[in-house]
């Protein structure tokens, strides 16, 4: 079966009488695809990957992964297939130094030491950062220590990775260094990845985003799909790309655009092929 | 208030193995009323220097001016708290130094420390919670029963109650979403019209400072790298490009249809409308070869 | 920003004492204590002090900083001199100065009292200059392993430690911007009556008591999300091994002790 996450129905609030987060969600995602989930803050989304690795149970409806419906009975093993990268870089940093912090996983399932000794350099050179090993926390950067949260995760060698909001505190250069990272890891593995965003970047590099608009599924479709309605989710206070907002100004001028462009190059191809046309 | 930097040399743990420049030989000059845009990555010095607009650091060399207040390398200052008065800091994450029991205590803190009368501080909270688009019943509540977007702004109520006439903003959009962004800026860029303050933005957003500022500081390694009329700064691609740092979108944008298409479109901050149409205009022409 | 902050006194190195097992660091001074307390001629104060100087030489550590970590101490050390000198009244008069006299026994006394609290500090500070923090902590958890079997929570302590160690810099940072963002609200931490002073803290402390909570919380969650579950069935990265070099500095150590008790009267 390819449906490796499934949320059928689900719902969620955090107290009795507090109103719910999550209404009625229904997705389902496949193995070996880029998922990025989208809304603005408070709409549920990081609701949404707490549930998926049992962080959260639902109050009602089902959360499969892996075709198993995650319980109170096998939430570690559901853990051990999902990896988790938070939003804040030093609120994950459990170890002294690098090497510690990479370990810490593996230190938790048992795997022996030979194995760890081997497994932390190559996970820090996954993510370009196997210089750093001996480093302590607070001489790293915001980008350097969200990546060695990644090498942490790939060191256990999960299925599923969850991204939640992993670049919303850091400055352009370091979204961008993780954005790299995880596009490499994505190519390099069948890693089904789950970002959750406000980094029109990283929603632009998926393979699908699922809108989330208090605490509903909104819209589901590929990025092309998504920004094709810039109306709407202007709305919802979403951004769209420079490049989907010039597509509509051109269009209400009456220029016909074929394809819903996503970066610039697409749209300067457009442009080329309409030149005659114009 | 205008604000001079002078010849500063700022220089971290002086004489030991951890010696640090973090600015050096930095000059700029913002007039008074106008709003100015610090650009540069972290490491760059722009924390160090706007610690320096109200004496939170003094130079190692050179001198910094704000208004009347100078504050000279050497020399003690002893006018540090009317100049803290009349310059407003927004720190990142200002919503972390909240702390009274009730979000009007809270925004009461500085005018109280600053010796403002009773009466006095009951009015600029209740201005300062209008400025910040928060309801007058929030001040009865605890600042640590708010979500994230309403503590921000209730810290910087606490910062505008004291009547700064410099306001500085340290990367006050951090962490928000692209809404909650949008409105923070457009607020600040109101209250910088409204009160004629003297603003310094220091931000990672091109856009933001194409947008909104007067002037731009390019920053990098402790230096002064670029300066100047944001959109003057900003088309200088490949200096900007040296230093690892985003042009606008829309400049770059811009220089690959001029690349691919053969076409130049000067672009003076025009809408995208406007854009669409020169587009189509200057396309529509095709002068035929490729 | 300076990112040079140091814990504690360590001073990286790679002398043969840094490079020592922290358990044979700990051993040795263990057992250097109870050897101090047995020392009571000439000879077996001689033998501790020659090893105790000779090892501090042997770390490399600047005597600057040796010295910078005793001076809490040397008030002490020399006020039990004093002490003796002009409390105590035994022995002989040795001679007088100035129509005081002073004792023979009581300078003796004073003297040896002073030389072991000297002996026990010098000695002992050589462990924190030499050795990073978190190797006390490994060295901890592994000495008190035994302690297990009585449940006593080994694991849990050394973990606390650990997180606590590497959350010092973390939150020494956050008290740095809190107190600018504080002194630019007009909060003056410098002046004023001890009264004004104790309350300017206030507005540092919430913050930061609020904000090492919510640390707490979400670190708490990751750890969670990255499969900790206590310290049952866990492997550890962190290694202690006992060299060549410990064995034979423990075989050293022993020749002193040996020659110490040996000196006795």
């Amino acid at each position: 079966m390819s449906e490796q996450v499934e949320f059928r129905n689900v719902s969620f609030r955090y107290q009795e009488d507090a109103p719910r987060v999550l209404k009625d969600v229904d997705f389902s995602i496949d193995r070996g695809e880029w998922v990025a989930i989208i809304g603005h803050n408070g709409s549920g989304k990081s609701t949404i990957a707490k549930l998926m690795n049992g962080l959260l149970f639902a109050e009602s409806g089902e959360v499969r992964v892996s075709g198993e419906v995650i319980g109170e009975e096998n939430v570690w093993d559901v853990r051990k297939q999902v990896g988790m990268v938070f939003q804040n870089p030093d609120n994950q940093f459990v170890g002294t130094t690098v090497r510690d912090d990479v370990a810490f996983g593996m230190e938790n399932r048992g795997i022996p030491r030979e194995d760890m000794l081997r497994k932390v350099p190559e996970s820090l050179k996954a993510v370009q950062m196997e210089a750093y090993e001996e480093h302590e926390p607070h001489r790293l950067s915001g980008g350097q220590k969200q990546r060695v949260a990644i090498a942490g995760v790939l060191a256990v060698a999960p299925d599923y990775m969850i991204l939640d909001e992993a670049t919303a505190m850091l400055d352009p250069k370091g979204r961008q260094e993780i954005l790299e990272t995880v596009r490499n890891v994505q190519q390099e593995s069948d890693l089904t990845l789950i970002t959750i965003t406000h980094d029109l970047n990283e929603i632009v590099a998926a393979d699908r985003v699922i809108v989330m608009n208090e605490g509903e599924v909104w819209f589901e479709g590929t990025p092309r799909e998504v920004f094709s309605h810039k109306e709407a989710l202007s709305r919802i206070g979403l951004d769209v790309p420079f490049v989907a907002k010039l597509t509509e100004e051109l269009r209400s001028q009456g220029v016909h655009v074929k394809e819903e462009p996503l970066n610039h190059e697409e749209m300067v191809e457009e442009l080329w092929n309409l030149r005659s046309k114009m | 208030m205008e604000l001079t930097f002078k010849d500063v040399n700022y220089i971290y743990s002086p004489g030991t193995p951890f010696e640090y420049r973090a600015l050096e030989n930095f000059s700029m000059h913002v007039p008074s009323g106008s709003f100015a845009a610090v650009i540069g990555h972290t490491g760059s010095g722009k924390s160090t220097l706007i610690q320096h607009i109200n004496g939170l650091l003094q130079p190692t060399e050179g001198t910094v001016q704000v208004g009347g207040f100078v504050i000279e390398a050497g020399k003690k200052n002893k006018h540090l708290r009317d100049l803290r008065e009349k310059t407003g800091i927004v720190f990142q994450y200002p919503e972390h130094q909240l702390f009274e029991e009730t979000v009007e205590k809270d925004i009461a803190f500085g005018p109280k420390n600053f010796g403002v009368e009773e009466a006095e501080i009951e009015q600029r909270v209740a201005d300062a919670l209008e400025a910040v688009q928060l309801s007058e019943e929030m001040k009865d509540k605890s600042p640590f029963d708010l979500s994230g977007g309403q503590m921000r702004r209730v810290a910087i109520a606490g910062v505008l109650a004291m009547k700064p006439e410099v306001l500085v903003l340290d990367e006050p959009t951090a962490g928000l979403d692209p809404r909650g962004q949008k409105e923070m800026m457009e607020m600040f860029y109101r209250l910088h019209e409204q009160e004629g303050l003297t603003t310094v933005l220091v931000t990672h957003s091109m856009e933001d400072a194409l947008t909104y500022a007067d002037s731009v500081v390019i920053m990098n390694e402790g230096k002064k790298f670029m300066e100047g009329e944001p959109l003057e700064v900003f088309k200088q691609k490949e200096q900007l490009r040296d230093v690892q740092l985003d042009v606008p979108e829309v400049l770059a944008f811009l220089e690959k249809v001029e690349n691919r298409l053969g076409v130049a479109i000067d672009y003076r901050k025009q809408s995208l409308a406007e854009l669409a149409k020169d587009l189509t205009s200057e396309l529509g022409r095709g002068d035929g070869h490729e | 920003m300076n990112n040079s902050m140091i814990i504690g006194q360590y001073v990286p190195g790679h002398s043969l004492i840094h490079r020592l097992d922290p358990r044979t660091k700990i051993l040795i001074i263990f057992f250097f204590v109870i050897t101090v307390f047995f020392a009571n001629s000439v000879w077996s104060y001689a033998i501790l002090t020659a090893f105790a100087i000779g090892t501090a030489l042997a770390t490399r550590v600047p005597l600057s900083f040796v010295a910078k970590g005793l001076k809490p101490v040397w008030f002490l050390i020399i006020f039990t001199f004093l002490l003796h000198l002009f409390v105590s009244r035994q022995g002989d008069i040795l001679f007088t100065v100035l129509g005081f006299p002073f004792y023979e026994e009581s300078l003796i006394q004073g003297a040896t009292l002073s030389l072991r609290f000297f002996l026990l500090i010098l000695f002992t500070s050589l462990l924190t200059l030499t050795t990073s923090p978190i190797e006390i902590t490994d060295a901890i958890e592994s000495l008190l392993h035994p302690l297990k079997r009585i449940k006593f929570p080994v694991h849990e302590l050394a973990l606390m430690m650990s997180i606590s160690l590497r959350f010092i810099p973390t939150l020494m940072q956050e008290a740095e911007k809190i107190s600018k963002a504080q002194a630019s609200r007009g909060v003056d931490f410098r002046t004023g009556s001890i009264k004004d002073r104790m309350s300017a803290i206030i507005p540092l402390l919430i913050p930061l008591f609020v904000s090492a909570f919510k640390r707490a919380e979400e670190l708490a969650m990751a750890m969670e999300a990255r499969g900790y579950q206590g310290g049952e069935g866990r492997t550890k990265i962190r290694e202690l091994v006992f060299y060549k070099k410990d064995y034979s500095a423990f075989l050293f150590f022993l020749l002193v002790i040996a020659a110490t008790i040996g000196t006795r009267m």
